[in-house]
This record gives C-alpha cells, sequence and structure tokens, in this order.
C-alpha cells in the first residue's frame, strides 16, 4: 500500500499528537512554546506538501485517498490561512485567559479533519472527516466556558451541526443502497447509467446530500446558524470557522457532486440554483439591517456562499475553478476583515458593533487602509480581488446559459456594496468615540499589511492564481 | 408471511413503540429504560441479519456500559421536566407539519422500484462474522478506522478542555502517592525519657 501519499496528513496527526504531550509538560508561563511549535508543525505540513506538487494524481489506502493538484492548492490554501489565524489570534487570546495549548491542538485536529475532507474519495472518508473537523470547531466555539453566549452559541452549533451530518449521511446511505458502492467511483459508474430526472429514489437522496452541504455552506435556507455562532463565538474562533472551513467544504461539494454525480448534474443545479439565489437575496439584504459587525460579515458570508455555489452550479470546468478561486480569495479576505475586529478590540472591551469602526482613519490611518481593501475587495470592487472573483463566476454562469441567474448576482452585489461602504463611511468620515491607542505585535501588523496588499496584488495580478486553479480543476477531473 | 418476517416486523414495531415513547414519555428514567428496549430490538435486528458480532457489542456496549451511565448522571441531576418541555406545544404544529410531509415523501419514494436491492444469500453456519468484520476493519478500512480513532481522541480533548476545572485552594483533599510513601517514623514519635515513677512506698 502506497502510505507515502498521505505523509501529511500522517505527519500532522503525529505531530499534533506530540504537540499535546509536550503541553502537559510546559509551565504556563511557556504556553508560547506551544504556539510556536503549532506554527512549526503547519509549516512542516506545508512543505510535505510542496515536495509532493510534481507528482501525478495518486490514489492510497485502497482508493480512499487521493492526492490530486486541487487537493494540494486547497491544502496549501487551508494551512496558510490557519497559520494566520493563529498570528492574529495570539494577543486577543493571551488577554482573556483563553491562551491555552487546547485552543492549538484542538485548532491543528480541526486542520487535519479538513485536511482529510479534501483528499476523501469515498462517502465514508467524507463523513468522518467532516466530523473531525466540526467536533473540534464545536469545541473550540465554547472555549470560554464561563461566558453564556459562546456556551448558547456552541449549543446551536453542535445541534444543527449534527442535524446537518444526519441528513448528509442520510443521503450517502441511499446513494450507497443504490450503487452498491461508497466508492465515489462506483458512484461516479452508477449514476452515469442513470437518467436522473426519470430516477426518484436518486433525486432523494441528492437533496439529503445538498441539504447537507448546504448546512455545512450556511447557504440559505440553511444558514440559520451562522450569524448566531459568528456572534456568540470568541473572534479568534470566529475567524477560524469563517475561513478555512469553507474550502473544505468547497472541496467535498467538488468530490460528491462534480466527481461522484457528474452525470446528474441536471439534478443538483436546479437544487443549487435555488440555494445561490436565496443565499444573494438574504444575506446581502439582511446584512444591511445589522448593526453588529460580527453579525454584518456573517450576513456576507451567506452572500458570498452563494457566489461560490453559482460557480459550480454552472457544471463546467470553468466553474469549477471560478468557484475555487472566489474561496480562496473569499477566505483570505474574510480572514483580514476578521484580523481587524480583533484589533479594535481589547483587555476588557469586545468590538462588536459597527460604530466601532468611527474615525478609524484619524486613530491609524494605516489599518485603517487595510480594512477599506478587505471591505472593498468584499464589496468587489476593482482593482481588488473581489471584483475579478465575481467577474469569473459569472462568465461561468453566462457559459451556462444562466443569464438570468448572472443579473440577479449582479444585482444583489450592488445592494451589498451598501453595507460595506457604509462601513468605510464610518472609518473616514465620522469621529471617533473610543480613542485608546491601536496596540499589536509586530508580527500581526505585518501579516496584516501582506494580507490587505494581496488583495490589491491578486486583484492587479488574478492570472497566476486563476491559472492555478483552473490547471488544478483540469488535471483532478480529467482521471 | 414466513416465521422470519413475522419475527421482524413484531421486533421493529417494538423498536418503533419504544423510540416515540423515549421521546414522549415524562420520566427522564422511564425514557432511558425505553432507549434500553429500543437497543435491545435493533441488536436483535442485526442478529437476523447475520450481524452477531454488531448485536452483541450493541448491548455490551451501549446498554452494559454507556446506559447504566447515563441512568447514574439522569438519578444524580435534578431535571426539572417542565421547563424543558416549555415551547413544545407551542412548535408541535409545525414541527407535527414538517414530520408528517417528510415521512409522507419518504414513503413516496422507498416503496419505489428503483431501490430494489436483491436478497443476500445466507452464509453456511460456520461462518465466523466477527474474524471477517476484524480482517476488514484492520485492512481494507484502516483509513476510515484510524480516522475514527482520531475522533474519539478530539471528544477526549474536548470534554476535558470543556469541563476541566482547577479546585480552589480551599478545597481539602489527600494525595495518595503521599499517603503511600508515609512512614511509620512520620507518624508516631518515640520519644525515650527516663521513667518518672518514683517506686512504690
Amino acid at each position: 500500500m502506497n502510505y507515502s501519499v498521505a505523509t501529511p496528513e500522517i505527519f500532522l496527526l503525529a505531530a499534533t499528537c506530540g504537540l499535546l504531550l509536550l503541553d502537559l509538560f510546559l509551565e504556563k508561563s511557556n504556553r508560547f512554546v506551544t504556539y510556536v511549535m503549532a506554527q512549526v508543525v503547519l509549516i512542516s505540513t506545508i512543505l510535505l506538501i510542496v515536495t509532493r506538487l510534481s507528482e501525478p494524481n495518486s490514489e492510497a489506502f485502497n482508493g480512499m485517498f487521493v492526492a490530486d493538484q486541487m487537493a494540494s492548492l486547497l491544502k496549501i490554501s487551508v494551512l496558510v490561512i490557519i497559520m494566520g489565524v493563529f498570528v492574529y489570534s495570539r494577543d486577543y487570546l493571551g488577554k482573556r485567559s483563553m491562551f491555552k495549548g487546547e485552543f492549538y491542538t484542538l485548532g491543528l485536529f480541526a486542520t487535519l479533519g479538513m485536511l482529510i475532507m479534501i483528499s476523501a474519495n469515498t462517502m465514508l472518508v467524507i463523513y468522518l472527516g467532516l466530523e473531525l473537523m466540526s467536533l473540534a470547531l464545536y469545541a473550540l466555539v465554547a472555549f470560554r466556558r464561563d461566558d453564556g453566549r459562546a456556551s448558547e452559541a456552541a449549543m446551536k452549533y453542535f445541534v444543527l451541526g449534527a442535524i446537518a451530518s444526519g441528513l448528509l449521511l442520510y443521503g450517502m446511505s441511499i446513494l450507497y443502497g443504490l450503487s452498491g458502492s461508497i466508492d465515489l467511483h462506483g458512484v461516479a459508474t452508477y449514476v452515469a447509467n442513470e437518467n436522473v430526472m426519470q430516477n426518484v429514489v436518486l433525486l432523494f437522496g441528492l437533496t439529503f446530500i445538498i441539504a447537507g452541504l448546504g448546512f455545512k455552506f450556511g447557504a440559505v435556507p440553511f444558514h440559520m446558524w451562522v450569524p448566531d455562532v459568528y456572534q456568540g463565538a470568541p473572534t479568534a474562533v470566529t475567524m477560524l470557522i469563517g475561513t478555512a472551513p469553507k474550502l473544505a467544504v468547497f472541496a467535498i461539494t467538488i468530490r460528491l457532486l462534480v466527481e461522484g454525480m457528474e452525470f446528474g448534474a441536471a439534478g443538483w443545479q436546479q437544487m443549487l440554483i435555488l440555494l445561490a439565489v436565496l443565499s444573494l437575496i438574504v444575506g446581502n439584504i439582511v446584512a444591511i439591517a445589522q448593526t453588529n459587525i460580527k453579525r454584518m460579515l456573517a450576513y456576507s458570508t451567506i452572500s458570498h456562499m452563494g457566489f461560490i455555489l453559482m460557480g459550480i452550479l454552472s457544471a463546467n470546468e470553468q466553474g469549477y475553478s471560478a468557484a475555487m478561486f472566489y474561496a480562496i480569495t473569499y477566505a483570505i479576505t474574510s480572514l483580514g476583515g476578521f484580523a481587524i475586529i480583533i484589533l479594535l478590540s481589547r483587555e476588557g472591551f469586545e468590538a462588536e458593533e459597527l460604530t466601532d469602526l468611527k474615525g478609524l482613519n484619524d486613530r491609524h490611518p494605516w489599518y485603517a487602509f487595510m480594512m477599506l481593501l478587505f471591505m472593498f475587495a468584499m464589496a468587489g470592487i476593482p482593482p481588488l480581488v473581489g471584483f475579478y472573483a465575481k467577474l469569473a463566476v459569472l462568465q461561468a454562469v453566462l457559459e451556462a446559459n444562466l443569464l438570468w441567474l448572472a443579473i440577479v448576482a449582479v444585482v444583489m452585489s450592488v445592494i451589498g456594496a451598501f453595507y460595506y461602504l457604509r462601513a468605510v463611511k464610518y472609518m473616514y468620515f465620522d469621529k471617533a468615540k473610543d480613542e485608546a491607542p491601536l496596540e499589536a505585535h509586530l508580527g500581526f501588523t505585518s501579516l496584516l499589511s501582506i494580507n490587505g496588499l494581496l488583495m490589491l496584488a491578486l486583484g492587479i495580478f488574478p492570472g497566476l492564481l486563476m491559472g492555478v486553479c483552473v490547471e488544478a480543476v483540469r488535471m483532478s477531473l480529467a482521471t | 408471511m414466513g416465521f422470519e418476517q413475522i419475527i421482524f416486523y413484531l421486533l421493529s414495531a417494538v423498536l418503533l413503540a419504544s423510540a416515540v415513547s423515549m421521546v414522549t414519555v415524562r420520566n427522564p428514567v422511564y425514557a432511558a429504560l425505553f432507549l434500553i428496549l429500543a437497543f435491545f430490538n435493533s441488536a436483535a435486528l442485526w442478529v437476523m441479519l447475520e450481524a452477531e458480532f454488531l448485536g452483541v457489542v450493541l448491548i455490551l456496549v451501549y446498554v452494559g456500559a454507556v446506559m447504566v451511565l447515563f441512568l447514574f448522571v439522569i438519578m444524580m441531576l435534578d431535571i426539572n421536566i417542565d421547563v424543558m418541555r416549555e415551547g413544545f406545544i407551542k412548535y408541535l404544529p409545525v414541527g407535527l407539519l414538517v414530520a408528517v410531509v417528510v415521512a409522507a415523501e419518504m414513503v413516496m419514494v422507498l416503496t419505489n422500484k428503483s431501490l430494489h436491492i436483491p436478497k443476500p444469500t445466507p452464509q453456511p453456519a460456520d461462518y465466523n462474522n466477527t474474524e471477517v468484520l476484524g480482517e476488514q476493519l484492520y485492512t481494507y478500512y484502516v483509513y476510515p478506522f484510524e480516522i475514527a480513532a482520531v475522533i474519539l481522541l478530539v471528544a477526549i480533548i474536548a470534554a476535558i478542555t470543556l469541563t476541566h476545572r482547577k479546585r480552589p485552594p480551599s478545597t481539602k483533599s489527600q494525595n495518595p502517592s503521599d499517603q503511600v510513601k508515609v512512614k511509620s517514623t512520620d507518624r508516631v514519635r518515640i520519644v525515650k525519657m527516663k521513667s518518672e515513677s518514683t517506686g512504690g512506698d
């Protein structure tokens, strides 16, 4: 058996277990070592993936694990984003007595779950990876256990997440009952010989799978948990939930719907259109009414998930790569947005309200400029990356002859631009009500600057990342 | 209808009835006992499917260990069932409506002909269920099996993180290792001294 294909995952698991033990023997004052070791583990995992980049698609563990270009690209993105989350959240955790080893071990286990999801090649492994990631995330949301709101958010997240997993599993069991295989290749062979619109049972299973995935994406009408969890969780954890897991969910959606049921596209395309349109409408319109910045970003996430779904439902390679580009760049943008919220918080004060942004330009022009970049990138204003990401998705949608859908998306994006611009207006044209100095360590500021300038760089030169995405999708779907 | 089918429907009926009772009954101890009944019936169903090992494990692990712990916890906690049931009536119509619609759709779909799974042939009497299961689990399915192990590890870490609290310093407790290491000389001090008795007259 070819274990070496899975070296990055095996290393991450072993190193995380090692870190768990190491942390036990550290004094409280030496907790910094855990943080540094966690970053070293992440970097080493990235390097292990990079060394395998040039190798062709390969499978391991009896075809349950697949390493292809798409997996490598998404895995590297996930690991880099998790590193960013750890850098941004260090001081935040320290000031709230949450700077504990468990934050890093649970975070790394969640990362392992994401990597497993990305490389999954059977429904069983998809489900197990999803559970591994979710379980660690539930615990992280409840990490500040004396905070009533965090516990409430964790409870909601747990109950709804468990229902979503149940729906997904039920859909998978129906697919297994039909095709007699939990392997995605087996499912693909079965679906290829069926007419999906005539086969009621297949459609029935597909419905449950889409509902489960919709929950995990946070797409309307399965979005109820998103605002509450974003608001209730400690901001550091919200940052973790709102970025990397979206990439992992994107990966399992591609694996299940495209690799497993590409010939059933006629079936899932219509369901995804419904989810995408509703997400765009509800996400953008309800976000306008929010005064809490974390809730606003939650609804903004919902609308962005609508865009990612639009790319997938185009059911062509252009659409998949556009959706992948969108997912990666959105995760990076969102990382920066939450970093600014963390920056505005300090000991004994949580930046929650939109009005906390007031006068940020007077307090610190550079941070305000960075937030401007993130907001404009989310709104899709050229020359920032969000514009190109939206453009690529819209092109793919037009390619699939869904002109009306593209029009809805554009109209909704224009409506959505309002609340991003309102945040910018607060920063630049309003007087600050809070004059406390903004403090951050050097790592935080430099990463934030890189993160913000990346918005600009990717927006001006999108071809590089887009080329990689196109190549990855083409190579992965070729087999 | 053969004898096997009669047994199957009997067990399934008891299983469903006990599952419904478990959710609706007022007393949490009864609910736990109904859950045990449901486990016994599903174990019997597994045995009917020739999955003897799974049936035995279900009873040993769930009934024997998990549910006993559950009962302990329920009896130790003072659960106010009326507070838990607040809003039950209020949400009942919506919940019932959704449940009926979903159930009706499921019946319509699952009675469909295309879900036609051929009847498996029975294994010979000396077929070893446990051995086959173990072999599959540790060879072919080793990857999912290992992931499941990691999930359990995460569950342990999460449970400890969320519930473990440092004891307040005022708590008085024994340290067993100190107790074991103690020597008689630490406890009893023998003082040598001259006899003070001056003898009798």
